[in-house]
Protein backbone atom coordinates (compact mmCIF):
# COMPACT_ATOMS: atom_id res chain seq x y z
CA UNK A 1 0.00 0.00 0.00
CA UNK A 2 1.32 3.41 -0.83
CA UNK A 3 0.94 6.26 1.62
CA UNK A 4 0.31 9.74 0.24
CA UNK A 5 2.41 12.72 1.22
CA UNK A 6 -0.37 14.60 3.00
CA UNK A 7 -1.15 11.65 5.28
CA UNK A 8 2.55 11.22 6.05
CA UNK A 9 2.84 14.91 6.99
CA UNK A 10 -0.22 14.64 9.18
CA UNK A 11 1.12 11.60 11.01
CA UNK A 12 4.43 13.38 11.55
CA UNK A 13 2.65 16.41 12.89
CA UNK A 14 0.48 14.38 15.27
CA UNK A 15 3.64 12.65 16.52
CA UNK A 16 5.36 16.04 16.90
CA UNK A 17 8.20 14.99 14.62
CA UNK A 18 9.62 17.70 12.36
CA UNK A 19 10.68 16.43 8.92
CA UNK A 20 11.91 18.36 5.87
CA UNK A 21 10.65 17.57 2.37
CA UNK A 22 13.35 15.03 1.64
CA UNK A 23 12.90 13.25 4.97
CA UNK A 24 9.14 13.16 4.49
CA UNK A 25 9.61 11.36 1.18
CA UNK A 26 11.96 8.81 2.80
CA UNK A 27 9.55 8.19 5.68
CA UNK A 28 6.61 7.96 3.29
CA UNK A 29 8.33 5.22 1.31
CA UNK A 30 9.38 3.33 4.44
CA UNK A 31 5.99 3.47 6.09
CA UNK A 32 4.32 2.44 2.85
CA UNK A 33 6.55 -0.61 2.86
CA UNK A 34 5.65 -1.47 6.45
CA UNK A 35 1.94 -1.12 5.72
CA UNK A 36 2.29 -3.27 2.63
CA UNK A 37 3.99 -5.94 4.64
CA UNK A 38 1.31 -5.88 7.35
CA UNK A 39 -1.39 -6.13 4.70
CA UNK A 40 -0.28 -9.71 4.11
CA UNK A 41 -2.32 -10.44 7.24
CA UNK A 42 -5.46 -9.62 5.29
CA UNK A 43 -4.97 -12.88 3.42
CA UNK A 44 -5.73 -14.86 6.58
CA UNK A 45 -9.36 -15.92 6.87
CA UNK A 46 -10.54 -14.76 10.31
CA UNK A 47 -14.24 -15.25 9.67
CA UNK A 48 -15.86 -16.14 13.01
CA UNK A 49 -12.62 -15.75 15.00
CA UNK A 50 -12.97 -13.28 17.90
CA UNK A 51 -10.42 -10.45 17.86
CA UNK A 52 -7.26 -11.26 19.77
CA UNK A 53 -6.72 -8.84 22.61
CA UNK A 54 -3.47 -10.12 24.05
CA UNK A 55 -0.93 -12.84 23.73
CA UNK A 56 -2.13 -14.52 26.89
CA UNK A 57 -5.74 -15.61 26.52
CA UNK A 58 -5.76 -17.46 29.81
CA UNK A 59 -4.43 -14.88 32.24
CA UNK A 60 -6.83 -12.40 33.78
CA UNK A 61 -5.96 -8.72 34.20
CA UNK A 62 -4.02 -8.53 37.46
CA UNK A 63 -5.56 -6.18 40.01
CA UNK A 64 -4.09 -4.52 43.10
CA UNK A 65 -5.73 -3.61 46.40
CA UNK A 66 -6.51 0.03 47.00
CA UNK A 67 -3.60 1.15 49.17
CA UNK A 68 -1.07 3.96 48.99
CA UNK A 69 2.22 2.23 48.27
CA UNK A 70 4.04 4.85 46.23
CA UNK A 71 4.73 8.58 46.11
CA UNK A 72 6.82 10.95 48.25
CA UNK A 73 9.61 10.76 45.70
CA UNK A 74 9.57 14.23 44.26
CA UNK A 75 13.29 14.18 43.47
CA UNK A 76 13.07 10.92 41.56
CA UNK A 77 10.08 12.16 39.63
CA UNK A 78 11.76 15.45 38.77
CA UNK A 79 15.23 13.94 38.21
CA UNK A 80 15.05 14.21 34.42
CA UNK A 81 13.17 17.51 34.26
CA UNK A 82 15.20 19.78 31.93
CA UNK A 83 13.93 22.96 33.53
CA UNK A 84 12.81 22.20 37.07
CA UNK A 85 11.48 25.05 39.18
CA UNK A 86 11.25 24.11 42.85
CA UNK A 87 8.71 21.32 43.13
CA UNK A 88 7.51 21.75 39.51
CA UNK A 89 8.29 20.63 36.00
CA UNK A 90 8.11 23.62 33.69
CA UNK A 91 7.24 23.82 30.01
CA UNK A 92 7.08 26.73 27.57
CA UNK A 93 3.87 28.58 28.35
CA UNK A 94 0.76 26.79 27.09
CA UNK A 95 -2.30 28.97 27.39
CA UNK A 96 -5.62 28.12 25.88
CA UNK B 1 -43.01 23.14 29.19
CA UNK B 2 -40.85 23.39 26.10
CA UNK B 3 -37.87 25.68 26.30
CA UNK B 4 -37.18 27.63 23.12
CA UNK B 5 -35.09 30.55 21.99
CA UNK B 6 -36.31 33.21 19.59
CA UNK B 7 -34.11 34.03 16.62
CA UNK B 8 -34.68 36.40 13.74
CA UNK B 9 -36.07 33.58 11.59
CA UNK B 10 -38.25 31.97 14.20
CA UNK B 11 -38.19 29.65 17.16
CA UNK B 12 -35.28 27.32 17.98
CA UNK B 13 -34.98 24.32 20.25
CA UNK B 14 -31.76 23.36 21.96
CA UNK B 15 -30.28 19.88 22.22
CA UNK B 16 -27.80 19.17 24.99
CA UNK B 17 -25.77 16.16 26.05
CA UNK B 18 -23.47 16.18 29.05
CA UNK B 19 -20.23 14.35 29.76
CA UNK B 20 -19.61 14.31 33.48
CA UNK B 21 -16.08 13.62 34.69
CA UNK B 22 -16.34 12.32 38.22
CA UNK B 23 -13.21 11.66 40.25
CA UNK B 24 -13.47 8.24 41.87
CA UNK B 25 -13.18 8.09 45.65
CA UNK B 26 -10.23 5.79 46.32
CA UNK B 27 -7.04 5.87 48.38
CA UNK B 28 -4.69 5.37 45.48
CA UNK B 29 -4.69 6.04 41.75
CA UNK B 30 -6.22 3.97 38.96
CA UNK B 31 -2.98 2.37 37.80
CA UNK B 32 -0.44 3.31 40.49
CA UNK B 33 -0.07 3.21 44.27
CA UNK B 34 0.33 6.99 44.65
CA UNK B 35 -2.14 8.85 46.87
CA UNK B 36 -5.20 10.65 45.51
CA UNK B 37 -5.41 13.24 48.32
CA UNK B 38 -6.27 16.74 47.16
CA UNK B 39 -3.96 19.65 47.91
CA UNK B 40 -0.65 17.87 48.55
CA UNK B 41 2.78 19.42 48.02
CA UNK B 42 3.35 19.53 44.22
CA UNK B 43 4.64 16.32 42.62
CA UNK B 44 4.77 14.36 45.89
CA UNK B 45 1.83 12.08 45.04
CA UNK B 46 3.36 10.83 41.87
CA UNK B 47 4.75 7.44 41.02
CA UNK B 48 7.08 6.77 38.10
CA UNK B 49 4.06 5.29 36.32
CA UNK B 50 2.10 8.54 36.64
CA UNK B 51 5.13 10.52 35.45
CA UNK B 52 5.33 8.39 32.30
CA UNK B 53 8.77 6.93 32.91
CA UNK B 54 9.76 4.36 30.30
CA UNK B 55 9.19 0.73 31.16
CA UNK B 56 6.73 1.32 33.99
CA UNK B 57 3.64 -0.90 33.85
CA UNK B 58 0.13 0.00 35.01
CA UNK B 59 -1.71 -2.31 37.44
CA UNK B 60 -5.39 -1.61 37.93
CA UNK B 61 -6.89 -0.67 41.30
CA UNK B 62 -9.62 -3.19 42.27
CA UNK B 63 -11.56 -0.63 44.29
CA UNK B 64 -11.78 1.79 41.35
CA UNK B 65 -13.38 -1.01 39.32
CA UNK B 66 -15.84 -1.63 42.18
CA UNK B 67 -16.67 2.08 42.36
CA UNK B 68 -17.40 2.22 38.62
CA UNK B 69 -19.69 -0.81 38.91
CA UNK B 70 -21.49 0.67 41.95
CA UNK B 71 -22.05 3.86 40.00
CA UNK B 72 -23.34 1.91 37.01
CA UNK B 73 -25.77 0.06 39.26
CA UNK B 74 -26.88 3.35 40.81
CA UNK B 75 -27.64 4.63 37.30
CA UNK B 76 -29.68 1.47 36.63
CA UNK B 77 -27.23 0.69 33.88
CA UNK B 78 -25.98 -2.45 32.20
CA UNK B 79 -22.64 -3.68 33.60
CA UNK B 80 -20.31 -5.07 30.96
CA UNK B 81 -18.59 -8.09 32.45
CA UNK B 82 -15.79 -7.65 29.95
CA UNK B 83 -14.37 -4.25 29.16
CA UNK B 84 -11.10 -2.99 27.71
CA UNK B 85 -8.60 -0.18 28.00
CA UNK B 86 -7.41 1.91 25.09
CA UNK B 87 -4.82 4.59 24.65
CA UNK B 88 -6.14 8.00 23.67
CA UNK B 89 -3.17 9.74 22.11
CA UNK B 90 -2.52 13.47 22.33
CA UNK B 91 0.30 15.75 23.35
CA UNK B 92 -0.27 18.15 26.15
CA UNK B 93 1.94 19.23 29.03
CA UNK B 94 -0.42 17.83 31.66
CA UNK B 95 -0.20 14.32 30.18
CA UNK B 96 3.30 12.92 30.66
CA UNK B 97 2.64 9.57 28.97
CA UNK B 98 1.54 11.22 25.72
CA UNK B 99 -1.68 9.22 25.98
CA UNK B 100 -4.53 8.81 28.41
CA UNK B 101 -5.54 5.29 29.35
CA UNK B 102 -9.28 5.25 28.77
CA UNK B 103 -12.02 2.90 27.60
CA UNK B 104 -13.16 3.62 24.07
CA UNK B 105 -14.81 0.70 22.34
CA UNK B 106 -15.66 -1.43 25.38
CA UNK B 107 -16.66 0.63 28.44
CA UNK B 108 -17.30 -1.03 31.79
CA UNK B 109 -20.86 0.35 32.01
CA UNK B 110 -23.45 0.55 29.25
CA UNK B 111 -26.73 2.42 28.99
CA UNK B 112 -28.67 3.60 32.02
CA UNK B 113 -31.07 6.32 33.06
CA UNK B 114 -31.37 9.29 35.42
CA UNK B 115 -34.71 10.76 36.42
CA UNK B 116 -34.76 14.50 36.88
CA UNK B 117 -37.40 16.71 38.43
CA UNK B 118 -38.10 20.22 37.19
CA UNK B 119 -39.34 23.28 39.03
CA UNK B 120 -42.92 22.77 37.79
CA UNK B 121 -42.93 19.35 39.47
CA UNK B 122 -42.73 17.38 36.20
CA UNK B 123 -40.16 14.62 35.78
CA UNK B 124 -38.09 13.47 32.79
CA UNK B 125 -35.92 10.48 32.09
CA UNK B 126 -32.47 11.37 30.76
CA UNK B 127 -30.63 8.50 29.13
CA UNK B 128 -27.07 7.63 30.10
CA UNK B 129 -25.14 6.29 27.13
CA UNK B 130 -22.18 4.84 28.97
CA UNK B 131 -19.72 5.15 31.82
CA UNK B 132 -16.05 4.38 31.46
CA UNK B 133 -12.92 4.50 33.57
CA UNK B 134 -9.98 6.67 32.61
CA UNK B 135 -7.01 8.54 34.04
CA UNK B 136 -7.16 12.15 35.11
CA UNK B 137 -4.47 14.53 33.83
CA UNK B 138 -2.04 16.66 35.83
CA UNK B 139 -2.50 20.31 36.63
CA UNK B 140 -0.90 23.27 34.85
CA UNK B 141 -0.22 26.57 36.59
CA UNK B 142 -0.03 29.42 34.11
CA UNK B 143 0.32 32.37 36.46
CA UNK B 144 3.64 31.60 38.14
CA UNK B 145 6.02 32.77 35.42
CA UNK B 146 5.72 35.01 32.34
CA UNK B 147 7.21 32.52 29.92
CA UNK B 148 6.60 29.11 31.43
CA UNK B 149 3.74 26.94 32.66
CA UNK B 150 4.38 24.87 35.80
CA UNK B 151 3.34 21.23 35.92
CA UNK B 152 2.04 19.40 39.01
CA UNK B 153 1.32 15.72 38.40
CA UNK B 154 -0.38 14.95 41.74
CA UNK B 155 -3.71 14.54 39.99
CA UNK B 156 -2.24 12.67 37.00
CA UNK B 157 -3.52 9.10 37.02
CA UNK B 158 -6.31 9.54 39.55
CA UNK B 159 -9.31 7.47 38.42
CA UNK B 160 -12.11 9.28 36.66
CA UNK B 161 -15.49 8.03 35.61
CA UNK B 162 -16.65 9.66 32.43
CA UNK B 163 -20.43 9.48 32.39
CA UNK B 164 -21.94 10.35 29.01
CA UNK B 165 -25.59 11.30 28.67
CA UNK B 166 -27.79 10.89 25.61
CA UNK B 167 -28.63 14.16 23.84
CA UNK B 168 -31.94 14.13 25.75
CA UNK B 169 -31.59 17.44 27.54
CA UNK B 170 -33.71 20.29 26.13
CA UNK B 171 -33.15 23.27 28.41
CA UNK B 172 -30.57 24.85 30.71
CA UNK B 173 -32.83 23.98 33.64
CA UNK B 174 -32.83 20.31 32.67
CA UNK B 175 -29.05 20.36 32.41
CA UNK B 176 -28.82 21.81 35.91
CA UNK B 177 -31.30 19.28 37.27
CA UNK B 178 -29.38 16.44 35.63
CA UNK B 179 -26.09 17.54 37.15
CA UNK B 180 -27.59 17.99 40.60
CA UNK B 181 -29.18 14.57 40.41
CA UNK B 182 -25.96 12.98 39.18
CA UNK B 183 -24.04 14.62 41.99
CA UNK B 184 -26.60 13.42 44.53
CA UNK B 185 -26.46 9.84 43.26
CA UNK B 186 -22.64 9.81 43.27
CA UNK B 187 -22.52 11.20 46.80
CA UNK B 188 -25.08 8.68 48.07
CA UNK B 189 -23.09 5.88 46.50
CA UNK B 190 -19.85 7.23 47.96
CA UNK B 191 -18.15 6.88 44.58
CA UNK B 192 -17.38 10.60 44.02
CA UNK B 193 -17.56 13.52 46.44
CA UNK B 194 -19.16 15.69 43.73
CA UNK B 195 -17.08 18.69 44.78
CA UNK B 196 -17.09 20.95 41.74
CA UNK B 197 -14.96 23.63 43.46
CA UNK B 198 -12.04 21.26 43.83
CA UNK B 199 -12.63 19.90 40.34
CA UNK B 200 -13.59 16.40 41.44
CA UNK B 201 -16.71 16.72 39.28
CA UNK B 202 -16.57 18.60 35.98
CA UNK B 203 -18.75 18.69 32.91
CA UNK B 204 -18.24 18.92 29.16
CA UNK B 205 -21.36 20.28 27.52
CA UNK B 206 -22.45 19.37 23.98
CA UNK B 207 -24.82 21.92 22.52
CA UNK B 208 -26.67 22.19 19.22
CA UNK B 209 -29.79 24.01 18.07
CA UNK B 210 -32.56 23.11 15.63
CA UNK B 211 -35.95 24.15 14.41
CA UNK B 212 -38.85 22.07 15.75
CA UNK B 213 -39.12 18.66 14.07
CA UNK B 214 -35.64 18.79 12.48
CA UNK B 215 -32.97 16.14 12.93
CA UNK B 216 -29.90 17.13 14.99
CA UNK B 217 -27.63 19.84 13.60
CA UNK B 218 -23.87 20.12 14.20
CA UNK B 219 -22.92 20.38 17.86
CA UNK B 220 -20.11 22.12 19.71
CA UNK B 221 -18.48 20.83 22.86
CA UNK B 222 -17.78 23.24 25.69
CA UNK B 223 -14.98 21.78 27.79
CA UNK B 224 -14.51 21.65 31.55
CA UNK B 225 -17.28 23.77 32.93
CA UNK B 226 -16.87 23.68 36.68
CA UNK B 227 -20.14 24.78 38.23
CA UNK B 228 -23.80 24.03 37.63
CA UNK B 229 -24.56 27.72 37.22
CA UNK B 230 -21.85 28.07 34.56
CA UNK B 231 -23.23 25.03 32.71
CA UNK B 232 -26.65 26.61 32.43
CA UNK B 233 -25.14 29.96 31.39
CA UNK B 234 -22.81 28.38 28.86
CA UNK B 235 -25.68 26.47 27.21
CA UNK B 236 -27.75 29.59 26.74
CA UNK B 237 -24.87 31.67 25.42
CA UNK B 238 -23.60 28.97 23.07
CA UNK B 239 -27.11 28.26 21.75
CA UNK B 240 -27.61 31.95 20.96
CA UNK B 241 -24.24 32.07 19.21
CA UNK B 242 -25.16 29.08 17.03
CA UNK B 243 -28.56 30.55 16.17
CA UNK B 244 -26.83 33.73 15.00
CA UNK B 245 -24.39 31.70 12.88
CA UNK B 246 -27.18 29.71 11.21
CA UNK B 247 -29.40 32.74 10.70
CA UNK B 248 -26.64 34.80 9.12
CA UNK B 249 -26.30 32.08 6.49
CA UNK B 250 -23.22 30.41 7.98
CA UNK B 251 -22.85 26.93 9.40
CA UNK B 252 -21.72 25.77 12.81
CA UNK B 253 -18.41 23.90 12.82
CA UNK B 254 -18.05 20.90 15.07
CA UNK B 255 -15.36 22.06 17.49
CA UNK B 256 -14.29 22.31 21.09
CA UNK B 257 -14.98 25.59 22.81
CA UNK B 258 -14.20 27.24 26.11
CA UNK B 259 -16.70 29.10 28.28
CA UNK B 260 -15.46 32.40 29.65
CA UNK B 261 -17.87 33.39 32.44
CA UNK B 262 -16.24 36.81 32.93
CA UNK B 263 -16.92 37.83 29.34
CA UNK B 264 -20.09 35.79 28.98
CA UNK B 265 -18.95 34.12 25.77
CA UNK B 266 -17.64 30.85 24.38
CA UNK B 267 -14.44 30.72 22.32
CA UNK B 268 -12.95 28.20 19.95
CA UNK B 269 -10.34 26.14 21.78
CA UNK B 270 -8.44 23.86 19.49
CA UNK B 271 -7.62 24.14 15.82
CA UNK B 272 -9.97 22.00 13.78
CA UNK B 273 -7.43 19.99 11.86
CA UNK B 274 -6.10 18.26 14.98
CA UNK B 275 -9.38 17.96 16.79
CA UNK B 276 -10.52 14.49 17.83
CA UNK B 277 -7.71 12.63 16.09
CA UNK B 278 -6.81 10.60 19.13
CA UNK B 279 -5.74 7.47 17.25
CA UNK B 280 -7.22 5.17 19.89
CA UNK B 281 -5.76 1.71 20.05
CA UNK B 282 -5.97 -1.08 22.65
CA UNK B 283 -3.45 -0.56 25.43
CA UNK B 284 -0.98 -3.42 25.02
CA UNK B 285 -0.04 -3.18 28.73
CA UNK B 286 -3.52 -4.13 29.91
CA UNK B 287 -5.52 -7.28 29.36
CA UNK B 288 -9.30 -7.05 29.11
CA UNK B 289 -10.98 -6.37 32.44
CA UNK B 290 -13.19 -9.33 33.25
CA UNK B 291 -15.50 -9.25 36.26
CA UNK B 292 -17.73 -11.98 37.64
CA UNK B 293 -21.51 -11.57 37.72
CA UNK B 294 -21.39 -12.87 41.31
CA UNK B 295 -19.21 -9.94 42.33
CA UNK B 296 -21.52 -7.47 40.58
CA UNK B 297 -24.45 -9.04 42.46
CA UNK B 298 -22.59 -8.71 45.73
CA UNK B 299 -21.83 -5.03 45.06
CA UNK B 300 -25.48 -4.53 44.20
CA UNK B 301 -26.64 -6.17 47.42
CA UNK B 302 -24.54 -3.71 49.42
CA UNK B 303 -25.59 -0.54 47.61
CA UNK B 304 -27.01 2.13 49.90
CA UNK B 305 -30.61 3.20 49.44
CA UNK B 306 -30.66 5.70 46.56
CA UNK B 307 -32.28 9.14 46.76
CA UNK B 308 -35.36 8.30 44.63
CA UNK B 309 -36.11 5.19 46.68
CA UNK B 310 -35.51 6.98 49.94
CA UNK B 311 -37.77 9.81 48.90
CA UNK B 312 -40.61 7.44 48.03
CA UNK B 313 -40.14 5.55 51.30
CA UNK B 314 -40.20 8.75 53.39
CA UNK B 315 -43.53 9.66 51.81
CA UNK B 316 -45.16 6.34 52.62
CA UNK B 317 -43.41 5.57 55.90
CA UNK B 318 -43.63 9.02 57.49
CA UNK B 319 -46.62 10.42 55.60
CA UNK B 320 -44.78 13.55 54.46
CA UNK B 321 -45.23 15.44 51.18
CA UNK B 322 -43.21 14.75 48.03
CA UNK B 323 -41.75 18.23 48.37
CA UNK B 324 -40.58 17.89 51.98
CA UNK B 325 -39.29 14.45 51.28
CA UNK B 326 -37.31 15.77 48.31
CA UNK B 327 -35.76 18.46 50.49
CA UNK B 328 -34.85 15.98 53.22
CA UNK B 329 -33.16 13.43 50.94
CA UNK B 330 -31.06 16.04 49.10
CA UNK B 331 -28.09 14.98 51.22
CA UNK B 332 -27.64 11.59 52.81
CA UNK B 333 -26.63 13.14 56.13
CA UNK B 334 -29.81 15.20 56.18
CA UNK B 335 -31.96 12.17 55.45
CA UNK B 336 -30.22 10.19 58.20
CA UNK B 337 -30.75 13.04 60.64
CA UNK B 338 -34.43 13.20 59.74
CA UNK B 339 -34.89 9.50 60.23
CA UNK B 340 -33.23 9.42 63.61
CA UNK B 341 -35.53 12.23 64.78
CA UNK B 342 -38.69 10.91 63.11
CA UNK B 343 -38.31 7.32 64.40
CA UNK B 344 -41.06 6.86 66.97
CA UNK B 345 -42.28 10.44 66.56
CA UNK B 346 -44.67 12.29 64.28
CA UNK B 347 -43.03 12.30 60.85
CA UNK B 348 -44.92 15.34 59.57
CA UNK B 349 -44.16 17.37 62.64
CA UNK B 350 -40.50 16.40 62.42
CA UNK B 351 -40.36 17.37 58.73
CA UNK B 352 -42.03 20.71 59.41
CA UNK B 353 -39.57 21.60 62.16
CA UNK B 354 -36.54 20.38 60.26
CA UNK B 355 -37.30 22.11 56.96
CA UNK B 356 -38.49 25.20 58.82
CA UNK B 357 -36.81 26.60 61.91
CA UNK B 358 -34.04 24.01 62.11
CA UNK B 359 -32.69 24.57 58.57
CA UNK B 360 -33.13 28.30 59.01
CA UNK B 361 -30.96 28.16 62.14
CA UNK B 362 -28.35 26.04 60.35
CA UNK B 363 -28.26 28.53 57.48
CA UNK B 364 -27.94 31.42 59.86
CA UNK B 365 -24.97 29.83 61.60
CA UNK B 366 -23.48 28.73 58.26
CA UNK B 367 -23.17 25.14 59.45
CA UNK B 368 -23.58 21.89 57.54
CA UNK B 369 -25.90 19.36 59.11
CA UNK B 370 -22.93 17.22 60.16
CA UNK B 371 -21.68 20.10 62.32
CA UNK B 372 -25.04 21.08 63.75
CA UNK B 373 -24.74 22.10 67.41
CA UNK B 374 -28.22 20.62 67.86
CA UNK B 375 -28.09 16.89 67.28
CA UNK B 376 -30.96 14.59 66.35
CA UNK B 377 -31.46 13.62 70.01
CA UNK B 378 -31.87 17.22 71.12
CA UNK B 379 -34.22 18.19 68.31
CA UNK B 380 -36.22 15.03 69.05
CA UNK B 381 -36.26 15.89 72.75
CA UNK B 382 -37.66 19.30 71.93
CA UNK B 383 -40.41 17.78 69.79
CA UNK B 384 -41.27 15.48 72.68
CA UNK B 385 -41.70 18.49 74.94
CA UNK B 386 -44.22 19.93 72.46
CA UNK B 387 -46.05 16.62 72.15
CA UNK B 388 -46.37 16.04 75.89
CA UNK B 389 -47.57 19.59 76.42
CA UNK B 390 -44.55 20.85 78.38
CA UNK B 391 -44.09 23.73 75.94
CA UNK B 392 -46.14 25.17 73.11
CA UNK B 393 -44.97 25.68 69.52
CA UNK B 394 -44.15 29.33 70.01
CA UNK B 395 -41.93 28.68 73.00
CA UNK B 396 -40.33 25.76 71.13
CA UNK B 397 -38.91 28.22 68.60
CA UNK B 398 -37.22 30.04 71.45
CA UNK B 399 -35.93 26.77 72.91
CA UNK B 400 -34.51 25.76 69.52
CA UNK B 401 -32.67 29.05 69.13
CA UNK B 402 -31.24 28.74 72.62
CA UNK B 403 -30.11 25.18 71.87
CA UNK B 404 -28.21 26.51 68.84
CA UNK B 405 -26.54 29.14 71.01
CA UNK B 406 -25.71 27.18 74.15
CA UNK B 407 -25.93 23.54 73.13
CA UNK B 408 -28.00 22.80 76.23
CA UNK B 409 -30.61 20.05 76.33
CA UNK B 410 -34.16 21.28 75.65
CA UNK B 411 -35.56 20.44 79.07
CA UNK B 412 -32.65 22.22 80.76
CA UNK B 413 -33.50 25.38 78.86
CA UNK B 414 -37.18 25.10 79.69
CA UNK B 415 -36.40 24.76 83.40
CA UNK B 416 -33.71 27.41 83.50
CA UNK B 417 -35.82 30.00 81.70
CA UNK B 418 -39.13 28.89 83.25
CA UNK B 419 -40.76 28.23 79.91
CA UNK B 420 -43.16 25.51 80.92
CA UNK B 421 -46.51 25.84 79.26
CA UNK B 422 -49.17 27.23 81.57
CA UNK B 423 -52.02 24.77 81.62
CA UNK B 424 -53.23 25.98 84.97
CA UNK B 425 -56.68 27.23 83.98
CA UNK B 426 -56.91 29.42 87.08
CA UNK B 427 -53.90 31.51 86.00
CA UNK B 428 -55.17 31.79 82.45
CA UNK B 429 -58.66 32.73 83.60
CA UNK B 430 -57.27 35.45 85.81
CA UNK B 431 -55.31 36.90 82.89
CA UNK B 432 -58.37 36.68 80.63
CA UNK B 433 -60.61 38.44 83.16
CA UNK B 434 -58.14 41.28 83.49
CA UNK B 435 -57.85 41.78 79.74
CA UNK B 436 -61.58 41.62 79.14
CA UNK B 437 -62.18 44.16 81.91
CA UNK B 438 -59.55 46.53 80.50
CA UNK B 439 -60.89 46.31 76.95
CA UNK B 440 -64.65 46.49 77.22
CA UNK B 441 -64.86 48.61 74.07
CA UNK B 442 -63.20 45.85 72.04
CA UNK B 443 -65.47 43.24 73.58
CA UNK B 444 -68.45 45.23 72.30
CA UNK B 445 -66.96 45.53 68.83
CA UNK B 446 -66.19 41.82 68.77
CA UNK B 447 -69.69 40.89 69.81
CA UNK B 448 -70.92 43.35 67.21
CA UNK B 449 -69.35 41.28 64.47
CA UNK B 450 -65.64 42.17 64.31
CA UNK B 451 -64.56 38.51 64.52
CA UNK B 452 -60.94 39.30 63.90
CA UNK B 453 -60.66 40.96 67.28
CA UNK B 454 -60.61 37.52 68.89
CA UNK B 455 -57.00 37.26 67.86
CA UNK B 456 -56.29 40.40 69.82
CA UNK B 457 -57.58 38.83 73.03
CA UNK B 458 -55.61 35.65 72.47
CA UNK B 459 -52.49 37.72 71.83
CA UNK B 460 -52.99 39.73 74.99
CA UNK B 461 -53.45 36.63 77.16
CA UNK B 462 -50.37 35.04 75.62
CA UNK B 463 -48.44 38.22 76.30
CA UNK B 464 -49.63 38.28 79.91
CA UNK B 465 -48.38 34.73 80.34
CA UNK B 466 -45.05 35.40 78.55
CA UNK B 467 -46.16 33.24 75.66
CA UNK B 468 -46.32 30.18 77.86
CA UNK B 469 -50.06 29.61 77.95
CA UNK B 470 -51.49 26.63 76.16
CA UNK B 471 -53.15 28.23 73.11
CA UNK B 472 -56.03 25.73 73.01
CA UNK B 473 -56.95 26.41 76.64
CA UNK B 474 -56.67 30.17 76.06
CA UNK B 475 -59.11 29.91 73.17
CA UNK B 476 -61.61 27.92 75.20
CA UNK B 477 -61.52 30.20 78.21
CA UNK B 478 -61.80 33.39 76.15
CA UNK B 479 -64.75 32.07 74.18
CA UNK B 480 -66.59 31.06 77.32
CA UNK B 481 -65.92 34.33 79.09
CA UNK B 482 -66.73 36.69 76.23
CA UNK B 483 -69.80 34.91 75.02
CA UNK B 484 -70.79 34.44 78.63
Amino acid sequence: MSLDLATTRRIAKLARIGLDDQEIETVRAQMGGILGWIEILNEVDVEGVPPMVGTSQTTALPQRQDAVTDGDRQNDVLANAPDREGPFFTVPKVVE
Amino acid sequence: MTYTLEGATGTWEIVVGLEVHAQVISQSKLFSGASTLFGGEPNTQVSLIDAGFPGMLPVINHECVAQAIRTGLGLKAHINLESRFDRKNYFYADLPQGYQISQFTHPIVGSGVVEIELSDGSTRQIGVTRLHLEQDAGKLLHDQDPKRSFVDLNRAGVALMEIVSEPDIRSPEEAGAYLRKMRQILRYLGTCDGNMDEGSMRADVNVSVRKAGEPFRTRCEIKNVNSIRFVTQAIEIEAMRQIEVWESGGSVDQETRLFDPARGETRSLRSKEDAHDYRYFPDPDLLPLVVEQAWVDELKAHLPELPDDKRARFQTEYGITAYDSGVLVAEQAMADFYESVAKGRDGKMTAAWMTGDFFAALNRTGKAIEESPVGADKLGGMLDLITDGTINGKIAKEVLETMFETGEAPLEIVERKGLRQVTDTGAIEAAADEIIAANQDKVEQYLGGKDKLFGFFVGQVMKATQGKANPAIVNDILKKKIHG
